[in-house]
């Protein structure tokens, strides 16, 4: 539900570990990655706020979470990660030309931090869907309808899929898929049981 | 279930250093069923529709664990429901055409940033005196690895219950985060995990709550009548015998 609906996601054990073992030196803002970064972020909050359109952020979520919850849970198919995928990116375009944030970027604004999260969501979303899309085996929590075994357990397709997805995001706006190949030396992959 | 009518009177700042006031809103149309931030959120949505500010208030995860929710109900923070957080409090609790009075947790320790949300890093500072346990954990280890009583387990479960809302604070007359702090030192004390670090960590985290400017405790009982996760105060004495074991016993 949190990765579906809301969007939201627990960082892993490993990170907060490389984090507090590791002696991180002192950083300052002067670095120009900064500024850049900086520059990027006070842009995307202005834009936000210039919107000034008819939807809410809570609307505009709530229509991407059905979207998510119908089409994208953890039984997928071609043809509902398909509909998604029409759907995400016009949701995405009504999100940036309909929304209304209201107040400024000075101080708390609970709307505007929605919104920025949204914003992300409204990416992460498409992502999730053409991975499962082009993963047409089950794998785990990702259960293909069209790849079960006769008694519905998620049936694996090593042949084709013995992989990591990496997507880039190019310049153009659209997504590039970069296969990582799992080599297994020691284990000979065979049906896994989720039972 | 019929719907109903809130006419509510909520606390509104527009930063940490504005003057606030409170100012009157009525909500028709809410279900009994609905817990009082979604009642906020739709107001809200309302509010946002008409061109006004919607009401700032603090929320994660809605189900009464991460301790992000908070607001004062009619002078009792978490409103009436006992062992209950806001975010789980329902609207049939409350009277068809009720005026309930909302305002933000209220400690000199917890700046208000705006409207129903206030600043309370002072409790992570608190944490971050000596809130943990600094050595490599790992992976989790088999169950009864490490052996440890029931009885022990039992009451490290119940003070580990504690979500850090702050509401202990909020009840005080002394604004004391005495609850929250023993909370904490009252989990790891009683664990073996925690004895390593024992005695500075009871110091460390009691110095740290009273540089925040929390007052001490008097024993009034008001913090464990709203904490959500219903903690003891028998906490708070175990604190103390920490104290006592830090300073003179360990010596
Ligand atoms: S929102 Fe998490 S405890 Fe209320």
């Amino acid at each position: 539900m949190q990765g579906l609906g809301d969007g939201y996601f627990v960082i892993p054990y490993t990170l907060g570990h490389y984090l507090a073992a590791d002696k991180l030196e002192p950083v300052t803002t002067d670095h120009e990655a900064f500024a850049e970064a900086e520059d990027v972020a006070v842009g995307r909050l202005r834009k936000l706020l210039a919107v000034k359109g008819e939807k809410t952020v809570m609307q505009l979520h709530q229509e991407l979470g059905k979207v998510m919850w119908d089409n994208v849970g953890m039984a997928r198919d071609e043809a509902s990660l398909t509909a998604a995928l029409e759907r995400i990116p016009k949701i995405r375009d009504e999100f940036w030309q309909n929304i209304r944030v209201p107040g400024t970027a000075a101080g708390v604004n609970k709307s505007l931090e929605s919104a920025g999260r949204l914003a992300d969501y409204l990416e992460l979303a498409e992502l999730i869907a053409r991975d499962a899309l082009q993963r047409a085996e089950s794998c785990g929590c990702h259960f293909r309808l069209e790849s079960q075994t006769p008694d519905g357990e998620a049936l694996r397709d090593d042949e084709n899929y013995s992989h990591v997805a990496a997507w880039e995001v190019t310049a153009a706006g659209t997504f590039e898929l970069h296969k990582e190949p799992l080599a297994f030396e020691n284990v000979k992959l065979a049906q896994r049981s989720y039972k | 279930m019929a719907k109903m009518t809130l006419n509510l009177v909520v606390w509104r700042q527009a930063d940490a250093n504005a003057a606030g006031r409170m100012v009157e809103y009525v909500v028709r149309d809410a279900s009994p069923d609905m817990s009082f931030l979604e009642m906020l959120d739709v107001l809200n949505e309302d509010l946002i529709k008409r061109g006004e500010e919607p009401i700032a208030f603090d929320s994660d995860c809605r189900e009464g664990i991460c301790g992000s929710c908070g607001v004062v109900i009619d002078g009792v923070p978490h409103g009436p429901e006992p062992g209950t957080t806001v975010c789980q409090l329902h609207l049939r609790h409350f009277r068809d055409g009720e005026t309930v009075a909302v305002e933000p947790w209220r400690a000199a320790s917890f700046p208000v940033q705006k409207d129903l949300v206030v600043d309370r890093s002072a409790l992570d500072r608190i944490m971050a005196a000596g809130g943990y346990v600094s050595f490599n954990a790992g992976g989790a280890p088999d169950g009864n690895a490490v052996p440890i009583s029931k009885s022990k387990a039992d009451a490290a479960f119940d003070v580990a219950a504690c979500i850090g809302c702050g509401a202990c604070v909020a009840a005080c007359k002394n604004a004391s985060a005495a609850l929250f702090t023993a909370a904490k030192i009252s989990h790891l004390a009683l664990l073996p995990q925690g004895a390593a670090e024992r005695e500075q960590r009871v110091l460390r985290m009691v110095a740290q709550h009273d540089k925040e400017g929390f007052g001490a405790c008097s024993n009034e009982g008001e913090c464990q009548a709203v904490c959500p996760k219903e903690i003891s105060i028998a906490a708070i004495a175990r604190m103390h015998r920490e104290v006592m074991h830090a300073t003179v016993c360990s010596r």
